[in-house]
Order: structure tokens, then sequence, then C-alpha cells
């Protein structure tokens, strides 16, 4: 049995997956930089990365200052190993092709965009606040990506394909992304997260009309799904995210010996 | 190591920042404090690093002054949350204010209320199109941000015929736009 959690620990864990996730696919995202489809594409990719990576900064400095053993943001960011990152299994799939690129993206982005919707009204100066400025910058992301998801799924034979296949193959990593645990159901009774059956219903609502405007098949609700980000359970892929990522960091601590 | 029987000179009131301070000796060295408006004006010549057209102040991030006893304290607030200038700005500003005689400004970061396209002052808007970057267009509050796109006349030629190609330009806070009359592409400074 583990012991309950504080309020300050649940918030600072609760911070860490907002965290988390927005650096995750940040640093997937980047991946893409030199060897994007097109220039104008990248350039979007790009900016996107950039803004989530912002918004994880957010994220981390406050759940810095909630810190029991005083790690700041980047030291949050750089020096915790892959079972201390609560980012959502999804932002840590590969980017595969283009298609499965932008359905990743367009399953996170409506997660993201109902969840910050919750919390700009969350009784929490901070979190409203950080809230409210990524709402309008996640709004045009989803905005994007839903675009392209109708653009592959009713688009071409083979676009349509691959957007098929893509949807289908990350469609069993969503499942955590509505399936609420005690800390989400905790800080949603204080309205510090998203309510979970509102978020559920907005995020599957959503899907399913994105999918159907683009002509792909609707997704089984009752596929078995992957869970564990929130206890730090991860896919493969995580380590050697991290690998890449902290590299810097864990070589050259703070990168003051050169 | 002090050698023995030599008092130190008294140090030079230190300033906060030595990396950015100037060396000139500040405009108001008498010690009397700028008015407001001397303040403004110089945030005024303080540019935009990214898009050098514009002020701080016509962008809107220079949210307010407050003077907390000796000390000058200016709120910013950045565009966008990963805005990579945001740091450039906040230097900047602190050492257009030191050149200008203020000692020790405080940059303060803020994040609310989010900073919006509608604070642009129509000056700003201006030099933005003149500089070729097609101005936001309408009202944040009232665009809905999923809904359709605003038609956005070019910059250069002011046809309406435009074509967005990118959601995203140059900089997170700008999409990609080529305009059908003149051929021309150009930034559009997106509504948020």
């Amino acid at each position: 049995m583990t012991q309950a959690l504080t309020q300050q620990q649940t918030l600072h864990e609760y911070l860490l997956r907002l965290a988390d996730s927005n650096l995750i696919i940040s640093q997937r995202l980047c991946e893409l930089c030199g060897k994007a489809p097109a220039v104008e594409e990248e350039m979007a990719l790009m900016n996107v990365a950039l803004d989530l990576v912002g918004q994880a900064r957010n994220w981390y400095e406050y759940a810095a200052d909630l810190d029991e053993t005083k790690r700041d943001a980047d030291t949050l960011a750089f020096r915790r190993d892959a079972h201390e990152y609560r980012n959502l299994l999804l932002t840590e799939q590969p980017n595969g092709d283009y298609a499965e690129t932008m359905a990743r993206q367009f399953y996170f982005d409506v997660w993201h965009y109902f969840t910050l919707q919750s919390l700009v009204n969350a009784p929490d100066e901070r979190i409203a606040g950080i809230a409210a400025k990524a709402l309008k910058e996640v709004t045009y992301h989803l905005r994007r990506s839903s675009a392209w998801v109708k653009r592959l799924g009713d688009g071409t034979e083979e676009s349509h394909q691959r957007m098929e296949v893509a949807v289908e193959s990350l469609w069993r990593f969503t499942g955590e992304l509505i399936t609420p645990d005690q800390i989400d159901t905790d800080l949603a009774a204080q309205g510090l997260a998203p309510n979970p059956e509102q978020l559920a219903e907005d995020w599957k609502g959503m899907v399913k009309e994105v999918l159907t405007e683009a002509t792909l098949s609707l997704q089984a609700d009752d596929a078995w799904m992957y869970l564990g980000s929130k206890k730090g359970v991860h896919t493969e892929h995580l380590g050697l995210i991290l690998a890449e990522m902290q590299f810097l960091q864990r070589a050259y601590p703070d990168a003051k010996t050169w | 190591m002090q050698k023995p029987g030599k008092t130190p000179k008294p140090a030079a009131a230190p300033l906060e920042n030595p990396m950015i301070a100037s060396d000139k000796v500040p405009a108001n060295a008498s010690g009397e404090r700028l008015s407001e408006e001397q303040i403004w004006q110089l945030l005024e010549e303080v540019k935009d690093p990214e898009v050098p057209a514009v002020s701080v102040v016509e962008l809107g991030v220079v949210r307010q002054l407050n003077w907390q006893d000796q000390q000058l304290v200016v709120d910013v607030t950045p565009t966008y949350s990963g805005c990579p200038a945001t740091d450039l700005i906040e230097a900047l500003i602190a050492e257009a204010l030191m050149q200008g005689g203020i000692r020790n400004p405080q940059i303060k970061r803020v994040l609310t209320p989010a900073w919006t396209t509608d604070w642009i002052t129509p000056a700003g808007r201006e030099k933005l199109r003149q500089f070729g970057i097609a101005p936001p267009q309408g009202s944040a509050s009232k665009m809905t941000l999923l809904g359709h796109d605003q038609q956005i006349s070019c910059p250069h030629c002011g046809s309406k015929h435009t074509e967005q190609i990118s959601e995203f330009g140059s900089t997170a806070c700008k999409a990609l736009y080529r305009c059908s009359s003149c051929l021309e592409p150009f930034d559009y400074f997106k509504c948020i």
C-alpha cells in the first residue's frame, strides 16, 4: 500500500503529467527538424513544438515550486529517469509516416484542448493563467491537426489507407487520456483537473466527429488499452527519447563543464 | 587577499546586472526620477528582436509600470508560451531603462491576462503592414479560432485574393500566406 499523498504532492504529480506530456511530444516533433515532408510543414511542426515546450516550462516551474526536494524546472526535465516520467504513452510513440505524426497530434490535441478549457476555470490563479495562455495556442494546434486528419483521410486512396492505419494503431494509447486515477478524481473534485466523465465525453465526441468527416473507421470503445504512464510504466520508446534529450545534462551537468 | 594595513576602497554601487549595464553615465545621474511618459518613450525605442518594425510598446507586451520605493517594476508578458525572444526582450527592456538612467529596474514576467493581438496598437499595425507583415484582422475576442479563415489582405498590393500556405510562418505568432494577385508570399500576424 502506498501512503496517501498530501495536497501538495497530488498537485505536483498532476503538474508533472501536464509538463511531461508537453515536453515529450515536443521532443518527438523536433525529431522532424530538417526532414519534414515540406518546408511549410516543418515550420508548423517546429512552432507547435515550441509552443508546447514553452507550456511545459510554465508547468515545470510551478511543479518546481511545489517540489519537496527543491528540484528546479531543468532538473525535473533533464534529470529524471523514464520510470519517473508521467507523460501520456501516446506522446512518446514514434513519428512514423506523416499520417501517424498527425494522428498522434490530433488525439493529443483534442485531449489537450478540453483539458485546458477546464483548467482555465481552476480556482488556482497560476494554473488558470498558464492554461488560458496555452489554450489559445492549442486551439490552433487542434485546428491544424484535425485538418490534416481530414485531408489525408478523405484524400487519395493511399493517404486514406495510411491515415486509417495510423488512427487504428494509435488508438490503443488513447484509453489513458480519458481513464482517471485517484489523483485525477481528487483534483477534479476541487476543480483543479477536468471532470473525468466530461473530458471523456468531449474527447470521444470530437474524435468521432473528425474521423467521420475524414471518412475513417470509428474505433471500438471497448478495445484493449495500454495504461501505465500515470504510474511511470512506459513503452520502450521513452528511454531512447530521454537518452537523446538528456545526454548533455547527464554528461555535462548544467552544461558548465566543457 | 587584502594587503595588511590598507583600507579597501569604497566600492561603487554595483548595478544589478553587469552584463547588460551600460558604461554610459545615466542621463539623469542627478537622481531625479523620470516621469512615466519619459519611461514609455524609452521603451518605444526597444524593438521586438523578431519583428524589428515594431516596439515592445506597440506590440503590447509591456503591460504596466510601477514604482516600488526606489525601484521601477515593469510588467512584461510574453506573446506565446514558447516565444524564444521572451528572455531577450526582457534583457533589452532592462538595458534601455538603465541606459536611460533608471537604476536596477525589475522586469516582472506576467502571464495573466494572456497576451492578445488586440493589444497591438494602431501605429504598430500600420508598421507591421509597411514591413510586409499583414497585421491581425478583426478582434481576438470575436474570432472563433476553430472557425473559418478570415480574408487576409496582401500587405504589398492590398489584394484580397490571398491563400494560406501554412498555419505557421517564420515564428509561432505568424501564418504563411501567398497573394494570388501579385504572387508575393507574406507573413500574417495571427489573431489570438
